[in-house]
């Protein structure tokens, strides 16, 4: 691989000091004393905050070596992997959630890695920054340039984000028949973290949400697949 | 090798420290009867052993902070303290002390010397009781779990139920990773570093050149060379050689030595050593020879060998770890090429099938195999972080 940082850390460049709201939304939907597998997990402050809030049993993989070595001293559980090549070693439905906090879009195959999320979770929380946010549009639209915000500050040349998609287009993936997710719970969050208007169309979401958070789960039936 | 005034004196003065040591040690040492009898994987019983071990800080009223280290092919039990033959300083100073990772002020280390090894703790340099004379071929082959069970009886001796920790690396992550399969009560916390759960075909491949190159000096005579007053010094020090250079990395041995030439201008068209990288070769050859004894090299390599943690489950690693309760720190390098980052994911992917509790983390490094003994800062950060943790699971205080 060459995505050097981890994506999520680099992505919210200033939120180290206090724990992020969208961080909060997650844990809210973890019932309380599950097993939980977090995928790309950075260093560990959710994982951490789910121990401490919701009494989990978490488990963590991360790339970067900076936030392996901050997983471990937080005395987290958290292999040093990625979700592209790791992923096939855990066992079917070993977790009550699997969580992908903001790494799809670092991924070399997206919807692989999908599919064995709901392979290895009873459940699967996915959260995503929406590239169908007004901001970007208007980017594209008047600037004619690949957009780059605060948000999301790589140039289009060396970012580690290699599959962004919208709320939409995450939408049609989970309904593709070798994905067939069903689709339990899902939210957009504004610049913020912050949850928005929960009645609010799809198409409101797709244009003024800056984070969308999925909880997911598999129809599909999983044969002992993985080793 | 070249300069001292008396080499064959001062060959002799550690010649003798060996054999001592193989005997009496200088460190501390357990001895232990027909009522503590040793049953080997290879079917015999050892009656009469004895196993030799430093310790270093002390044993807390409920004796839960016992941190054993298990030490690798030609370790020792002297891993922070002077060296009785060589004089050195402790192997693992970067790792244990006051207020290192493997901090003396708090916990109780213990390091024992393995079983077939020559410091202390019974093996082929020891005397056979029923015969009186050195065993030499006469000592049973012996195994990773056989120099387990030996630990397991020296720390049930010492009182100690569980220990905090067991660590090592490349051999001694083997014996890591076998105290957490068969023993995984006594096991709270295990760091198994540059190791693997079984040794490659390329592994058993290295062992076998050096095992040959000893047999080879005609001075092994038969693993008798003892009662002759001399040893294979040839033969064990081409056997350091071959396998030094698995502990290092290509780009190590350029860094270091590149193809710079030894004390001269040019290459001189015979076969002395002409470049650097020989003379530091021969000078590892020579200077293990005076510490080592060739018979334990043989039994120590072929125990590692042996070594197959998921043998006895049908090959499935997973099982040998089911229902573990202990938490795991695996590490890798991402130079060496003797126990590749591969063999530690194997490790890796078996825990985790298992629901254990696993960290794992390959850290850059140049050093190849040996960087675990090495000062390689992001190991050591690792390994404090992943103990000050466990210390705080276990209910071993706040960090002093």
């Amino acid at each position: 691989m060459t995505v050097a940082a981890d994506p999520r850390l680099t992505i919210h460049p200033a939120s180290d000091s206090n724990t992020r709201v969208d961080l909060e939304v997650i844990a809210q939907l973890v019932e309380p004393g599950s097993r939980v597998l977090d995928v790309g997990c950075g260093n560990g402050e959710l994982l951490q905050l789910l121990a401490e809030t919701r009494g989990v049993d978490g488990r963590g993989i991360e790339l970067s070596q900076k936030g392996v070595n901050g997983c471990v001293a937080r005395g987290l559980s958290v292999i040093q992997g990625d979700a592209d090549r790791d992923l096939v070693y855990y066992t079917d439905q070993s977790f009550d959630y699997v969580i992908l906090s903001q790494t799809l879009q670092a991924t070399q195959a997206p919807k692989e890695v999908i599919k064995h999320l709901l392979r290895i979770g009873r459940r699967v929380i996915i959260s995503l920054p929406n590239f169908g946010h007004y901001g970007f549009r208007l980017q594209i639209l008047f600037r004619g340039r690949m957009p780059v915000s605060k948000f999301l500050s790589y140039s289009w040349y060396d970012t580690p984000n290699i599959h962004f998609c919208t709320i939409r287009d995450f939408i049609e993936l989970t309904k593709e028949p070798d994905v067939n997710a069903e689709m339990e719970k899902a939210m957009a969050l504004n610049a913020w973290g912050q949850k928005m208007w929960l009645n609010a169309p799809w198409w409101f979401w797709n244009l003024f949400g800056e984070q969308a958070v999925f909880v997911l789960k598999g129809r599909l039936s999983h044969p002992a697949s993985s080793g | 090798m070249t300069g001292t005034t008396n080499p064959d004196q001062v060959d002799d003065a550690l010649e003798l420290a060996r054999r001592r040591e193989a005997e009496t040690p200088s460190s501390r040492v357990e001895r232990f009867g027909p009522d503590r009898a040793l049953m080997l994987d290879c079917g015999d019983v050892l009656d009469h052993w004895q196993i030799a071990y430093q310790t270093y800080g002390t044993l807390n009223a409920d004796k839960s902070n016992a941190v054993l280290i298990c030490h690798a092919l030609t370790g020792d039990q002297h891993v922070h303290n002077t060296h009785p033959v060589t004089a050195k300083p402790g192997w693992w100073n970067l790792m244990v002390g006051p207020g290192k990772p493997i901090d003396t002020d708090r916990f109780f280390v213990i390091c024992a010397n393995v079983l077939g090894g020559c410091l202390g703790t019974t093996g082929p340099a020891s005397i056979n009781p029923a015969t009186g004379r050195v065993y030499g071929l006469d000592f049973p082959v012996v195994t990773i779990p056989d120099m387990v069970r030996s630990q397991v009886a020296l720390v049930d001796h010492l009182g100690i139920k569980q220990l905090f920790l067991v660590i090592g690396g490349s051999m001694g992550g083997m014996q890591v990773l076998d105290w957490a399969a068969h023993w995984p009560d006594k096991v709270f916390a295990a760091m198994p570093i540059a190791t693997g759960a079984r040794h490659s075909s390329q592994n058993i491949a290295f062992h076998e050149v050096g095992r040959q190159a000893v047999m080879a000096d005609p001075d092994w005579r038969g693993g008798r060379y003892d009662e002759a007053g001399i040893s294979p010094k040839k033969g064990l020090a081409v056997a350091r050689m071959a396998a030094h250079i698995t502990y290092m990395s290509e780009l190590s041995l350029h860094q270091k030595f590149g193809r710079r030439l030894q004390d001269r201008e040019a290459i001189t068209f015979g076969f002395d050593s002409d470049f650097q990288i020989e003379s530091y070769l021969r000078h590892q050859g020579t200077s293990f020879v005076d510490r080592f004894d060739a018979n334990s090299y043989l039994y120590v390599t072929r125990a590692m060998d042996y070594f197959d943690l998921a043998a006895e489950h049908g090959g499935v690693l997973a099982k040998a770890f089911a229902g573990t309760k202990t938490r795991f720190c695996v590490m890798s390098f991402t130079s060496d090429w003797l126990f590749p980052t591969v063999q530690s994911r194997e490790v890796v992917h078996a825990l985790n099938a298992a629901g254990a509790s696993v960290s794992f983390s390959e850290i850059v490094s140049d050093f190849g195999h040996d960087a675990f003994l090495l000062d390689e800062p992001e190991m050591l950060a690792i390994a404090r972080g992943f103990i000050n943790s466990a210390a705080r699971a276990r209910g071993l205080g706040a960090t002093p």
